[in-house]
């Protein structure tokens, strides 16, 4: 099962096994990984389940679409490497994938 | 509530009515509501709106309720708009929480809010002759930027090159730009505020770095709406990360005549589902009843045949 490591803001880790299929935003919310809200359940709505990619892994997984770039406008404190993780599903190329929390979602 | 013969007051933060179906996807399409194959938001909202019309709702929109005590055997409910409702049912139906302007992050901000910084615009002409950053690239930082640009020295600036509101909207403020009339700062975010007891200037960076001062005397940040779950968590109510357990034979909470529907009520098998929510409130609307009219016997009836019900929907048969 591919691992995905969820980086607090204060630098606590968690290496998750995430089911394939699941979002990125799921394997945080159904394992409790705390700082990803998804207020809106995954509809690419809310931007709170904003993280930074990994510079390395940012070019790695399947480019934004243009709703989830709209999106981002919304994020707390968005860059370049700024994902909504409800828009990332997870395969086995997404084995390793690294991802950082914001400070906070809103 | 109007089928069974209660009255609803219905409060809500935000300024239209709809809660996340109209704030978040209003032009979404939605295919899983039940004898729809598919609806947006915006239909589904104005279609609920059609069907409770016989029932005469009222609506406080833009208020937010703050305070809730018991009172004999009522609810006394006060809102942020200094209204008092006496109710024995009180149903949260409060999605994740109350709609809320997202704000600018930098630690500053919070001390200039309402002087030199605003997330809304009430009165348009206390911004004439100002000098004025917009932030934000959806439809209100265009509109604004293009309508105070008329009487006021504006800077719009968002973190991209592209914006997302209307298309027509932001060829006018590129137009607008060209002409001298309105600045455009791309790919910028804010970095600092500078100013004592009034805003003096900001400073804005790019992802590169690159720093730009900004003389200014007022801040405008349209970032959209967040939701926060607000005064409710001061209510005594038992919550589990954010949401509200009930059980699922009436979805009371801990309290009696407190109810939780939807998004922020939470059991086994929950369903963050718009469908789950109808069935919810059905069965809590019915809870309702018990507890306000205790010495009537509910009643179940379907509305094909009841005219008790039929009469309530101001339909008129003629046999």
């Amino acid at each position: 099962m591919p691992k995905i490591t969820y980086i607090e803001h204060n630098g606590k880790s968690h290496e998750i096994e995430v089911p394939k299929g699941l979002s990125v935003m799921e394997g945080a919310v159904q394992n409790n990984v705390p700082g990803i809200d998804a207020d809106c359940g995954g509809s690419c709505a809310c931007a709170t389940c904003h993280v930074y990619v990994n510079e390395e892994w940012f070019e790695k997984i399947p480019k934004k679409e243009s709703a989830e770039e709209d999106m981002i406008d919304m994020a707390f404190e968005p860059n370049k490497f700024s994902r909504l993780t409800c828009q990332i599903t997870v395969t086995d190329e997404l084995d390793g994938l690294v991802v950082k929390m914001p400070s906070k979602q809103g | 509530m109007g089928l069974i013969g209660l009255k609803a007051e219905v409060v809500d933060n935000l300024d239209k009515i709809g809660g996340q179906c109209i704030e978040l996807y209003p032009d979404k399409p939605i295919y899983d509501i039940p004898a729809l194959p598919s609806c947006t938001g915006e239909s589904l909202t104005n279609n609920l709106l059609e069907q409770i019309k016989p029932f005469k709702t009222n609506f406080h929109l833009n208020e937010r309720v703050q305070e809730i005590s018991k009172e004999e055997n009522n609810w006394k409910i006060k809102t942020s708009g200094k209204k008092v409702f006496i109710a024995p049912n009180i149903i949260i139906a409060a999605g994740v929480g109350s709609f809320e302007p997202r704000k600018f992050s930098i630690k500053e901000a919070e001390k200039f809010e309402n002087n030199g910084i605003y997330y809304s615009i009430k009165d348009k002409t206390l911004f004439k002759n100002k000098k004025i950053c917009i932030f934000g690239g959806g439809d209100s930082a265009l509109d604004w930027a293009i309508e105070l640009s008329k009487f006021a020295e504006v800077t719009l600036v968002h973190r991209r090159n592209e914006f997302r509101g209307a298309e027509h909207s932001s060829s006018v403020a590129r137009q607008l730009e060209k002409e001298g009339k309105l600045k455009i700062k791309t790919p910028f975010q804010i970095s600092s505020i500078e100013g004592d007891n009034k805003i003096t200037s900001i400073t804005i960076k790019d992802e590169n770095g690159k720093i730009e001062k900004i003389p200014t005397d007022c801040i405008l940040g349209f970032f959209g709406l967040i939701m926060k779950l607000g005064p409710i968590a001061e209510w005594g109510l038992n919550l589990d990360n954010k949401t509200i357990p009930v059980n699922t034979e009436n979805f009371q909470t801990n309290k009696e005549g407190i109810f939780a529907i939807g998004d922020i009520c939470t059991y086994p098998g929950k369903l963050k589902l718009i469908l789950s929510g109808f069935h919810e409130g059905a069965l809590a609307a019915r809870a309702c009843f018990k507890l306000a009219r205790p010495n009537e016997k509910y009643r179940f009836e379907f509305t094909t045949t009841s005219k008790t019900l039929q009469g309530r929907l101001g339909i008129k048969k003629s046999d």
